[in-house]
């Protein structure tokens, strides 16, 4: 507890965009075949550092088999909402779930050098508290963490739907459910909400047996993976809304709703559609009637492709779909940056319209035929995934791995952990920094990114940029 | 007596600046809406809520001085209740999560809630009593219907009285933010009133259960 609010809290984005710039990032290592523990890498970002770019300490943790994904702040700048008048939190510890597991590490990091586990929940405290499996994205919010999960009960998650539960963010005891009434809801993923807005948006992977040996091609084929995103009413926490963007609109997964909390809109990223092989992002806003809508601004086409550079799931189609698997905004909510994982591209997308995002910038890399080289001349396993952009909008870092057993469908060929960074343009545009490349150590991937002092998947702003 | 008044009034400023009754909520409701009248309704409803969580606290009270002969146990007892809340505040450091499932534009009873919580109307009680007991001295043996209307009043009258000083305070720091000095001193402002506030309602009960015994 402090005297004063964490200096890392911002009222506005904008003030969050002004703030000093990130000097660590903390990144998740995980062992694909569950042989070695997974832990968090510190990387260094200070580019006048003598340790610039690299792993300057690494946080292991003593199970097997946890499998790390996406991890989370326990207290962002939401601790200044005007409702709880108490912004006394510390940024400290990072809530860091195991998605194969359930098992939770609390671990903190008030020292990025000397980070170290504060706290293990184990997964049967989970299952007992809340019914649900596989935790997965973090938000610290009103009444504190907030955790979706990707599973329900039961040894294979389907006893149940999957749903949010929350967590104290000081003393990390799991609270319970959140829902009241889940209406139609009924597998999950992501999920966020703006604060003064009141409310919450989620999405859809699939469940587990959907997800954890391999993507299911027949559930893929007859669209049998989450296709809706739903709209609640964030403090009464009941769903208001539910979308369906269409059957055909396979795994909507990346909510990311406007920074500035008087914008009624945000993003979702869907991987594919299974009639053509698009990649898309669907635009979501509040009418004038107060009604929740949703229109497909993005497209990205597929590929051609010999089967014979396919890997066999895709050998059938002779083209390389997008995959569009993590989408990133900006704290200007002006670029929306959609990693291609199956083409191996970045993209930057200007969308200070967000009914007409144009194309603004884009970085090759990785991918499933193209293989496009790092300007450092070494190769990038996978294709661009995970992506994070710093607070001040210059820098874009990503890595590669999306989910264990996916990559090894997708990339039979590929292994290995990478994280890499782009410069952004005055004007928009991305290029991608030669120096900056950071190789994992050996049977380790890399997925999420976090960076010291929040970015711009994490803090939830409760005061207009004005 | 003026002194005691003066505690009404000074304890006003003192919840009126802390941001856990609510400032924030006011600069917040004015910046989304982008019109200064939604600063000027926030505010009225800001207020309108503390003011009812002090007549929900103060009036039980002006109603038992009816027992006058027995006003000396009951500020001995309200003294010690006070205290009791400081102290549990000052074990207690975890905050009211149910504050944050009030709907943000509820801002009436989301003040009165945190007003409740906080033991904003316990503060005033010591005060309150003090004042009913010299006005009750002065004015001698009356009815004690009298006296009754006549605490009623009072109470009122204090709960107004800290209202508005609270209002005045809470409203100027909100305004000073919102037209002047920009979000950035939101969180240079916040300061952690936590232990403070807990240590102010120990105070203020030692001085009731003093006041009573020295026979004020």
């Amino acid at each position: 507890m402090n005297l004063r609010p964490d200096p890392t809290f911002h009222a506005t984005a904008k003030l969050a965009m002004q703030a000093p710039v990130e000097t660590f990032g903390f990144t998740v290592m995980l062992s694909p075949d569950g042989t070695q523990s997974d832990g968090i890498a510190v990387i260094d970002l200070n580019p006048i550092s003598d340790t610039y770019g690299q792993i300057v300490h690494q946080v292991i943790v003593p199970n097997i088999g946890d499998e790390f994904h996406h991890f989370g702040w326990n207290a962002c700048s939401s601790s200044l909402s005007p409702l709880s008048g108490h912004a006394f939190l510390e940024r400290r510890y990072l809530i860091v779930p195991g998605i194969r597991s359930s098992r939770i590490y609390i671990i903190d990091v008030k020292d990025p050098l000397k980070a170290k586990i504060h706290k293990t929940i184990e997964p049967e405290e989970l299952f007992a508290k809340t019914g649900y499996s596989r935790p997965h994205t973090i938000h610290c919010g009103p009444e504190g963490i907030y955790v979706s999960t990707l599973g329900g009960g039961g040894k294979d998650g389907t006893d149940g739907p999957p749903g949010i539960f929350i967590m104290d963010c000081e003393t990390f005891e799991i609270i319970g459910q959140y829902e009241m009434d889940r209406g139609p809801q009924d597998k999950h993923y992501d999920f966020w909400w703006n604060l003064p807005q009141d409310y919450m948006v989620s999405s859809e992977w699939g469940l587990p047996p959907q997800f954890e040996n391999g993507i299911v091609a027949e559930d893929l084929l007859s669209n049998k993976y989450g296709h809706s995103i739903h709209f609640w009413d964030l403090r009464a926490r009941k769903n208001i809304q539910t979308i369906d963007l269409g059957k055909n609109h396979q795994m909507a997964l990346e909510i990311r709703p406007a920074h500035d909390p008087t914008k009624s809109y945000g993003f979702c990223g869907v991987v594919v559609d299974t009639t053509n092989l698009q990649g898309a992002i669907f635009t979501w806003w509040r009418d004038d009637n107060g009604k929740w809508q949703a229109k497909k601004t993005i497209t990205i086409d597929p590929v051609p492709a010999d089967p014979d550079d396919l890997p066999d799931l895709l050998k059938g189609f002779s083209a390389v779909p997008p995959l569009v698997t993590d989408i990133d905004l900006s704290l200007d909510d002006k670029y929306l940056y959609v990693a291609c994982w199956g083409l191996g591209e970045m993209h930057q997308y200007d969308v200070s319209d967000p009914m007409n995002p144009k194309l603004a910038g884009k970085v090759e890399l990785g991918g499933i035929v193209a293989h496009h080289k790092h300007p450092n001349g070494k190769d990038f396993a996978f294709g661009p995934q995970m992506v994070e952009i710093s607070r001040d909008g210059k820098r874009v870092y990503w890595t590669n791995s999306l989910y264990s057993t996916w990559d090894d469908q997708f990339y039979p060929n590929d292994e290995g952990g990478q994280m890499v960074m782009a410069n952004v343009g005055e004007n928009g545009g991305l290029t991608l920094d030669k120096d900056f490349y950071v190789d994992f150590p050996k049977g380790l991937r890399a997925h999420q990114i976090r960076l010291e002092g929040g970015d711009c998947s994490t803090d939830s702003f409760c005061y207009p940029s004005v | 007596m003026t002194a005691l008044w003066w505690a009404v009034i000074f304890s006003g400023l003192y919840h009126g600046i802390n941001p856990g009754m609510g400032w924030p909520l006011a600069v917040s409701a004015a910046l989304m809406e982008r019109k200064h009248v939604a600063m000027a309704k926030a505010i009225a409803a800001l207020a309108f809520g503390h003011f009812l969580a002090m007549t929900a606290i103060l009036l039980p009270f002006s109603l038992m001085l009816f027992l006058v002969e027995w006003a000396r146990d009951i500020r001995i007892g309200a003294g010690l209740l006070v205290i009791a809340m400081g102290i549990y505040l000052l074990i207690n450091r975890k905050h009211p999560r149910f504050l944050a499932r009030v709907h943000p534009s509820r801002l009436a009873l989301w003040s009165f809630l945190a007003a409740m919580a906080h033991g904003a109307g316990l503060m005033l009680v010591p005060i309150f009593l003090g004042i009913c007991s010299i006005g009750n001295n002065d004015t001698g043996h009356q009815a004690a219907q009298i006296l009754m209307t006549g605490n009623f009043v009072t109470a009122l009258v204090v709960a107004t009285v800290h209202t508005m000083a609270m209002t005045l305070a809470g409203g100027l720091i909100a305004i000073l933010i919102y037209l002047w000095l920009g979000l950035k001193f939101l969180s240079k402002t916040w300061f952690n009133l936590d232990l403070v506030w807990a240590l102010s309602l120990v105070i203020v009960g030692l001085f009731g259960v003093y006041a009573a015994y020295v026979g004020h």
